[in-house]
C-alpha cells in the first residue's frame, strides 16, 4: 500500500547515541552521546527510558515547542510491551500510539504520522524510537557479560534514541510518499543471520514502492535499508536482481554506516530500531539540506521473532516499511 | 523465490567461520588451562601438605573464583570471545556463565531476579552433567564391575 503526500514535512530531529556509536564515523551528527551504557541510571532498562525521554526533550528545545502543543506521540522500541516508549508517554501526558515493528519501527512511525498530518487529523506530531544494546542482548540473546562466540553474520544492537517532529509547516525535508510493507517469511530460522531473514521483506517493499509510484531505482539518489548488515546487503542486491530483475546500484545500509565495521568489533554491523534513524536524521538529512542528495528512500527492516519462537525452531517472519524523503530547498 | 533456492543464495553470501583457526586457539588456550590446573594442584599439594585429590578441589575453587572475578570486572567476556572453547569448556566457562547471568539479573531482586535466573545458562550444564555422570557410572558398574 503506497501513499503520496502533498504537505508533510520533517521540521526537526533529535538523536542521542551510546558510547560505541559515538566512536563511529557519524558521531559529529548526534545531538548528544553518552560515554557509558548506564547514563547514571540503576539498570539498562532505566537507561533506555531516560535516553528516549531526553531525546524528546532535546527535540522540543530545538523546535522551541511546548509539549502541550504536540497533538500526539508515536513511539516504539524493542523491549517487551514497548516499555521505554510507554513509560515516557506516561510522563509526557499527551495522546500516544505505541507501535512495534522491531527494527522497522522508525519508518512505520513516520508513515503513521505522515498519514495523520496529510488528512489534517493532527498539526504537530512527534515520532520516536529507541534501542539499547544491553537491554536487547538481555532480552533476545544472552547475558551481556557472557562472551560465548557469535557467528560473523550476527549484528550489534545500536544504543540510541531518535525523534522527529512532523507537521504541514514547510521545511527543507519533505516526506513525499510511503509504502506500508507486508510480512514476509523467507523460511530462515537463524536469529544470528537477520540480514538473510529481512532481505526478502525489504526487496518486496522496494519493488512495491517503485511499481506504485511509477519510479525506477535509479530515480533515487540513495536507497537506504535499515539493518541488513554487510552480508544482508549483498543478499538483498542479489535477491532483487534474481526475483524482480531490478539492479540496486545506489543501495546502502545503515548497519554498515553507523559503525566503522572494519575496526569496531560489531560483527556484520549495527541493528535495532535506532540504527536507521541515527544515520538518517543526522548524516543523511544534513546531506539533503546541503543539496548533495535530493531523493532518498528509507527502507527500514524488522525481524519479528521472539526468543521463544527461536527456541521453538520456527522460521522468522520479517517486515519492511518505506518512506521517501525529498529535499525541499 | 522457493526456500531451497533462497537458502542457496544466502549461503553464497554468508562468510565461513574459520573452524581450523578457532579450533587451534581453543586447543592451545584449553591446553594451557590444563597445565595451569595441574601446576595449581601440585603447588597446593606441596605447600599445604594435602593429598592430590583434595588439592584438585582447591584448584577447581581457584579457577572458578578467578572466572567469576574477571567476569565481574568486565573483561573476561573479551577473553572468552577470543579463546572460545578454550575457556568455555574448562570449569572457567561454567563460572563465567553463572556469574554473567547473576550480574545481569541482580537488579530484578534477589529472589525474582538473581535466584530465578542465575542458572539460566549453566542450569543445563548441571542437569545434563548429573544425568551423564549417572549414565556413565552405571555403564562403568555394568562393564567393569565398579
Amino acid at each position: 500500500m503506497t501513499q503520496e503526500y502533498e504537505n508533510v514535512y520533517i521540521n526537526d530531529t533529535a538523536i542521542i547515541s551510546g558510547p560505541y556509536e559515538a566512536k563511529g564515523p557519524l558521531s559529529s551528527y548526534f545531538d548528544k552521546s553518552y560515554n557509558d551504557l548506564y547514563f547514571g541510571s540503576k539498570s539498562w532498562e532505566d537507561a533506555e527510558i531516560k535516553m528516549l525521554g531526553e531525546c524528546i526533550d532535546i527535540l522540543l528545545q530545538k523546535t522551541k515547542k511546548k509539549i502541550n502543543s504536540i497533538d500526539a506521540l508515536i513511539s516504539g522500541d524493542l523491549l517487551n510491551q514497548i516499555v521505554s516508549s510507554s513509560f515516557n508517554a506516561a510522563k509526557l501526558n499527551i495522546p500516544f500510539i505505541g507501535i512495534y515493528a522491531a527494527c522497522s519501527t522508525s519508518t512505520l512511525g513516520l508513515l503513521i504520522a505522515a498519514n495523520m498530518i496529510e488528512v489534517g487529523q493532527v498539526k504537530n506530531i512527534i515520532t520516536s524510537v529507541s534501542s539499547h544494546n544491553c537491554t536487547s542482548e538481555k532480552q533476545f540473546r544472552q547475558p551481556v557479560e557472557y562472551g560465548g562466540p557469535k557467528p560473523k553474520t550476527a549484528t550489534f544492537t545500536v544504543t540510541g534514541a531518535a525523534s522527529a517532529l512532523l507537521s504541514s509547516k514547510k521545511s527543507k525535508i519533505r516526506i513525499i510518499s510511503s509504502t506500508l510493507g507486508s510480512v514476509v517469511d523467507a523460511g530462515i530460522k537463524d536469529a544470528f543471520n537477520m540480514g538473510a531473514v529481512m532481505a526478502p521483506a525489504a526487496a518486496k517493499t522496494i519493488y512495491n514502492h517503485l511499481i506504485n509510484t511509477k519510479t525506477k531505482a535509479s530515480d533515487y539518489d540513495l536507497i537506504l535499508t535499515g539493518d541488513l548488515g554487510r552480508y544482508g546487503k549483498d543478499i538483498l542486491k542479489d535477491y532483487m536482481e534474481k526475483e524482480y530483475g531490478i539492479e540496486l546500484n545506489n543501495l546502502d545500509d545503515s548497519a554498515c554506516m553507523i559503525y566503522d565495521i572494519d575496526s569496531q568489533d560489531v560483527y556484520a554491523g549495527g541493528s535495532g530500531p535506532a540504527c536507521i534513524p541515527l544515520v538518517t536524521y543526522g548524516y543523511i538529512l544534513d546531506k539533503m539540506k546541503k543539496g548533495k542528495l535530493k531523493k532518498v528512500l528509507m527502507v527500514a527492516t524488522g525481524s519479528l521473532h521472539s526468543q521463544v519462537t527461536v527456541n521453538l525452531k520456527k522460521s522468522i517472519p520479517a517486515v519492511s516499511h518505506a518512506i521517501c524523503l525529498e529535499a525541499n530547498l | 523465490m522457493e526456500i531451497n533456492k533462497y537458502n542457496v543464495l544466502v549461503k553464497k553470501h554468508t562468510p565461513k567461520e574459520n573452524i581450523l583457526l578457532n579450533g587451534l586457539i581453543s586447543f592451545i588456550v584449553g591446553g594451557f588451562m590444563g597445565v595451569l590446573g595441574e601446576v595449581l594442584v601440585e603447588l597446593y599439594a606441596y605447600f599445604l601438605h594435602i593429598p592430590t585429590k583434595e588439592a584438585s578441589t582447591f584448584m577447581i575453587i581457584t579457577l572458578v573464583f578467578f572466572g567469576c572475578f574477571f567476569t565481574a570486572l568486565g573483561f573476561f567476556d573479551n577473553l572468552v570471545k577470543f579463546a572460545r572453547c578454550g575457556l568455555i569448556v574448562p570449569i572457567t566457562g561454567f563460572a563465567h556463565a553463572m556469574m554473567s547471568a547473576a550480574l545481569e539479573y541482580k537488579r530484578e531482586g534477589f529472589v525474582t531476579g538473581l535466584g530465578s535466573n542465575m542458572f539460566k545458562l549453566a542450569g543445563s550444564v548441571i542437569l545434563f552433567g548429573v544425568v551423564s555422570a549417572y549414565a556413565f557410572g552405571l555403564l562403568r558398574i555394568i562393564i567393569m564391575g565398579g
